[in-house]
């Protein structure tokens, strides 16, 4: 579980991308992503995210996104993400039984 | 009525976050607009100024990156400026449907698209150096 906090731009994106190539590099069942306390997003923050995406489906894990905000929860919306990712309210729902293919559940074939 | 708040940032991606907060204190004073609309004009805005310094960046340019918010009575328009040689929109690259399985190997690119969808107007402007991004949001 990577826990994430602040915001997410052009700035910081790039320690992002290099835990999230750590974590998955160790190559686990699953990975949750938990955004509740991150303020801001931008479309380098969501680039991590389809990268981090990419390597679980990759590796055959799953991948999972904790996030209640609104403002979050409409960006995904309207970069019709939230039909690549699979979010989640809480983190305690996003742990249960997180593992297999996923990160697109319900997109892919 | 009209106010002016205008700055320039060197063209670091550490100064993102200054820009936004910039933005916020500016229109946080006398709120002009709802909550989530300052949260859309924060995102496309510093799309705008990402872009920016990414263009500076490529051209090794150490120039400034001008960012000027207007406000005129329920209307914010926030113009970013760079001397970074210049853009064009309709040379962007096309992504595949999102549902496609493919569409996870692009990591780059929504920035654009984002700036569209959230403002009310964005427009963007070829100048002789660079290139303008204008970006409105009516209350």
């Amino acid at each position: 579980m990577l826990q994430v906090t602040g915001e997410i731009d052009m700035a910081t994106a790039p320690t992002l991308r290099q835990r999230v190539l750590l974590v998955t590099g160790w190559e686990p069942d699953g990975l949750v992503l938990d955004l509740d306390r991150v303020d801001f997003v931008d479309s380098t923050g969501l680039g991590v995210m389809v990268g981090a995406a990419k390597r679980m489906r990759m590796i055959g894990g799953g991948f999972r996104i904790v996030c209640s905000q609104k403002h979050l929860i409409d960006l995904f919306s309207i970069t019709r993400l939230n039909e690549v990712f699979s979010l989640y309210d809480t983190l305690d729902e996003a742990l249960v039984d997180v593992k297999g293919p996923s990160g697109a559940e319900g997109a892919s074939t | 009525m009209s106010e002016d708040f205008e700055i320039e940032i060197p063209p670091a991606f550490e100064h993102l976050a200054m820009v936004r907060a910039v933005l916020s204190s500016a229109l946080e004073a006398e709120p002009i607009l709802k909550e989530e609309q300052l949260q859309d004009l924060r995102l496309a805005v510093s799309e705008a100024t990402t872009n920016a310094i990414e263009a500076h960046q490529k051209l090794g340019s150490d120039a400034a990156v001008g960012v000027r918010i207007t406000v005129v009575e329920k209307k914010v328009t926030v113009k970013i400026s760079d001397h970074g040689g210049g853009f064009d929109p309709t040379k962007l690259k096309k992504h595949p449907p999102v549902t496609d399985p493919e569409r996870l190997e692009y990591e780059r690119g929504l920035g654009v698209t984002l700036m569209r969808r959230l403002t009310d107007d964005c427009t963007i402007t070829p100048t002789k150096t660079g290139t303008t991004v204008t970006l409105v949001i009516h209350r």
